[in-house]
């Protein structure tokens, strides 16, 4: 029988005001929000970058240009620990993930296997196969070196976020090797996206007298040096001799800042070293007076001064062809420190601001349009009912929202979209018991047992029929990416409010109408 | 409103029709394709405001002589504002990277620049790959739903090949209109997944309710399970079109595609689940078991 049991009166009061006291603070913006008195709850929606405007990058990390690196030094390693024992050998090299040699002295395989075991670094496997070693890293050493590489790729991408001065970045992992990098309102992608990429990697090397030229002559390069580029293409220097051997690294930099140098008006970064990188750099240019120094960034040489007397400061300046902005890329990345390996762009979007606007506006406007025409078409379709389901629209779009704000969702232009068509199908419930009631109706049961038994019926179907939509909201979420994700959060809060304000609130007015004012005829 | 049409009778028609559509949308699936957005196919696509309209003619001339690869240049919802996307079959990630700067260089610098979006060849390959297993596992879970969840693999039948019915016209009306197929794409097909289903779901309810309440014979009784459940079918499908055309009108042009799909899966969806999925029941051999 129908009756108005006080605990769902309850109950509904209760989810009425706790959805209203969430939606709240949706009507301040951010930094209104924060001044609100403690007692008011302070999570919102969040605008998802295609609103709000802002880039969205996904980048990876090289991880296995380190694990070379580290295969390079472990072949470094290896020949001074056979050295160091006398050990002789041949066929020394890297391989993908380890490093090969073959013992030449017979009678000495044992103590070649002992030392080189005892040698190199834990989680490094030696194995021998007759005379030959095989060096490899563990699985376990891989997926370490890999961590910790992309932790440390983080971390500089941070730094040079934060440098840029994006506000409020969000930078995380994803999967093994990737790295999520999300820039509300940001204005100038491209030299952001251009400071994350760049490896950064600043070598002091010494310059070789040998010119080019010189070296094509006699058809070799001097041992112990390699050609590199120069960085400005357009310089008279096109290429340099530069010595192999590595003075100073940019790992021992303090401090960088992009001036103005007084004598030349040209725009520099000053550098400077922390004590050791000084101490290794006064005696570098102490030795070295009136030879060329080359500055090496990722590969490429971005100034080759004279070292004209011996620089004990520790500090310095670097002089390339920099307009102000490059000056100041430059020392931002060397004040965030080289990348541990390269790094690429694999995905990117960005939607500019007057987009993000104009998405709100047109949302908001097919919302409220959206709204007013199922309100009305329900009126019109089952009047007082038609009424009393509307409240239960009303409240839906609260719950929704409120449920979202609880969360901190991300709500996005497809999100927006999600929530229109909550409205258009959170009446499904509703037109399920209604068309059900005036089905018992018209077989001639009284208006108490019909709304009964047309509850009762409906709620199967409700629960079946909005189980499927679930699942494939559910399956959404968990494969769709950004935006669609906003999408299946929406459309699924919103079938499960829907539910319940069609079979929760709207059962409870429908019955306290019928149970309050007894009417002998209802229009259905 | 109360309905008495014979839907049972008219199957046969429904049938062709429904063969025909197939037909056809498997040849447009096959022929024509699917105009698959930069979000599976990778490429770089940028949505460019200018302050007066743009000769579309002169852009092309422009762009393409900078840049070589596939260049599609089309207007975007408003004169003033022009859709690039840009195609390079190219693997090389850093490639692809420099097409946004140089498209960027070749235009007018008081360009407002509403989006720029890039994906990866190997984004583009994980996103196809996604996408085809969030369809797939959608399908699978919403069969087995149907299968535990009414008697008789007569009716998880019906209700599955009205939902493949509606995905695959969702498919043939992606490739007849050419709207963009991309990750919204995905997200449309599930809904209107869902949402055939759901329709199914509440008829076959009412076949299994009256199996239990009366004794007239199967075809008569679908009939009358159709026709009770009807004016429930016509309601939430007005609201749900009701707000699928206010966005559809109101809500932007980033979303159209989105909302135009879901609109045509919503009439599809309403049709299969009257038309296909319950007579399909019968069709596949289901008898009621007699009472004793």
């Amino acid at each position: 029988m129908l009756e108005i049991s006080k605990w769902k009166f309850f109950i509904v009061l209760s989810v009425c005001i706790l959805g209203i006291y969430f939606l709240v603070p949706n009507f301040y913006n951010k930094t209104e929000v924060t001044g609100l008195p403690d007692y008011i709850s302070k999570k919102q929606v969040n605008l998802g970058l295609d609103l709000q405007g802002g880039s969205h990058l996904l980048l990876e990390v090289d991880t296995r240009a380190v694990l070379k690196e580290r295969s390079e030094y472990l072949v470094d390693e290896l020949r001074s620990i056979l050295r160091k024992n006398k050990i002789k050998y041949t066929n020394l090299g890297s391989k993908v993930k380890g490093a090969i040699v073959t013992i030449t002295d017979q009678n000495k395989l044992g103590e070649a296997l002992n030392s080189v075991r005892k040698g190199v670094e834990n989680g490094i496997i030696v194995n021998s196969d007759n005379n030959k070693l095989t060096l490899s890293f563990s699985d376990q050493y891989i997926i370490d070196t890999n961590n910790q590489t992309v932790e440390q790729s983080i971390e500089v991408v941070r730094k040079r976020v934060d440098e840029s001065g994006t506000k409020e970045p969000i930078i995380q992992k994803q999967g093994e090797d990737r790295i999520i990098v999300q820039l509300p309102g940001i204005k100038d992608p491209e030299r952001v996206k251009s400071l994350i990429g760049r490896t950064a990697k600043l070598n002091f090397h010494l310059l070789d007298p040998t010119t080019v030229e010189l070296a094509e002559q006699r058809g070799k390069l001097p041992p112990g040096t390699f050609k590199v580029q120069n960085a400005d293409p357009t310089a008279y220097e096109k290429q340099f001799v530069v010595k192999k051997r590595v003075l100073l690294t940019g790992d021992r930099l303090v401090n960088a800042a992009a001036t103005v140098d007084a004598q030349s008006g040209k725009y520099v970064v000053a550098f400077e070293f922390d004590r050791k990188g000084a101490k290794k750099f006064a005696k570098v240019t102490t030795e070295n007076t009136y030879q060329r120094l080359a500055i090496l960034l990722d590969d490429k040489v971005i100034s080759a001064p004279q070292i004209r007397e011996p620089i004990t400061g520790g500090s310095g300046n670097i002089s390339g062809n920099f307009s102000p902005e490059t000056a100041n890329d430059l020392a931002v990345l060397l004040r965030a420190g080289s990348l541990p390996a390269p790094i690429s762009v694999l995905e990117e979007r960005t939607v500019g601001p007057s987009l993000g606007e104009d998405s709100i506006k047109a949302g908001k406007k097919a919302l409220k349009i959206g709204f007013v025409l199922v309100i009305i078409f329900m009126m019109i379709r089952y009047r007082l009912f038609g009424m009393i389901a509307d409240l239960a629209i009303i409240l839906n779009i609260v719950l929704l929202v409120s449920l979202l704000s609880l969360i901190e969702a991300t709500l996005t232009m497809p999100g927006i979209a999600g929530i229109v068509l909550t409205i258009g199908m959170a009446v499904d419930a509703n037109v399920l018991v209604f068309e059900r009631i005036k089905e018992e109706l018209k077989s001639g049961r009284s208006i108490m047992n019909s709304i009964d038994l047309g509850y009762k019926f409906a709620v199967k179907t409700i629960l079946d029929a909005n189980f499927t939509t679930l699942i494939a909201a559910l399956l959404l979420f968990n494969y769709g990416s950004g935006p669609i994700k906003g999408f299946a959060v929406t459309l699924s809060i919103g079938i499960v409010t829907s539910m319940f304000t069609a079979l929760v609130l709207t059962k409870l007015l429908v019955t306290i109408w019928i149970v309050k004012l007894k009417p002998n005829k209802i229009y259905l | 409103m109360y309905f008495n049409f014979n839907f049972y009778k008219y199957r046969k028609i429904a049938f062709v029709f429904s063969f025909f559509l197939m037909i056809l949308s498997i040849f447009l699936f096959l022929k024509k394709n699917l105009n698959l957005g930069i979000d599976f196919k990778g490429g770089v696509m940028v949505e460019a405001k200018f302050l007066s309209e743009p000769n579309l003619l002169e852009l092309r001339n422009n762009v393409s002589s900078s840049i070589d690869g596939n260049i599609e240049i089309q207007e975007f919802g408003e004169p003033t504002t022009v859709l690039f996307r840009i195609e390079k079959n190219s693997d090389e990630e850093n490639e692809q990277k420099m097409i946004v700067a140089k498209l960027k260089d070749s235009l007018p610098e008081n360009v407002d620049y509403r989006r720029v979006e890039f994906v990866g060849p190997k984004v583009g390959k994980e996103l196809q790959i996604m996408g085809l297993k969030a369809i797939l596992y959608s399908l699978i879970a919403m069969f087995i739903y149907i299968w535990f969840r009414f008697s008789g693999w007569q009716f998880g039948l019906g209700a599955v090949f009205a939902l493949f019915h509606d995905v695959f016209s969702t498919l043939g009306f992606f490739a007849l209109t050419q709207i963009e197929f991309n990750l919204a794409s995905i997200a449309a097909i599930l809904t209107i997944a869902g949402y055939s289903i759901n329709d199914t779901v509440v008829v076959f309810d009412r076949i299994r309710e009256n199996l239990v309440k009366t004794e007239i014979p199967f075809s008569e009784l679908l009939n009358k399970s159709i026709n009770q459940t009807l004016s429930r079918t016509i309601m939430t499908s007005l609201t749900t079109l009701l707000a699928l055309f206010a966005l559809f009108i109101f809500g932007g042009e980033v979303i159209k595609g989105f909302v135009s799909a879901m609109i045509w899966g919503v009439l599809v969806g309403t049709y299969s689940s009257i038309f296909i999925a319950s007579p399909l029941i019968i069709l596949f051999g289901f008898v009621r078991e007699k009472k004793t």
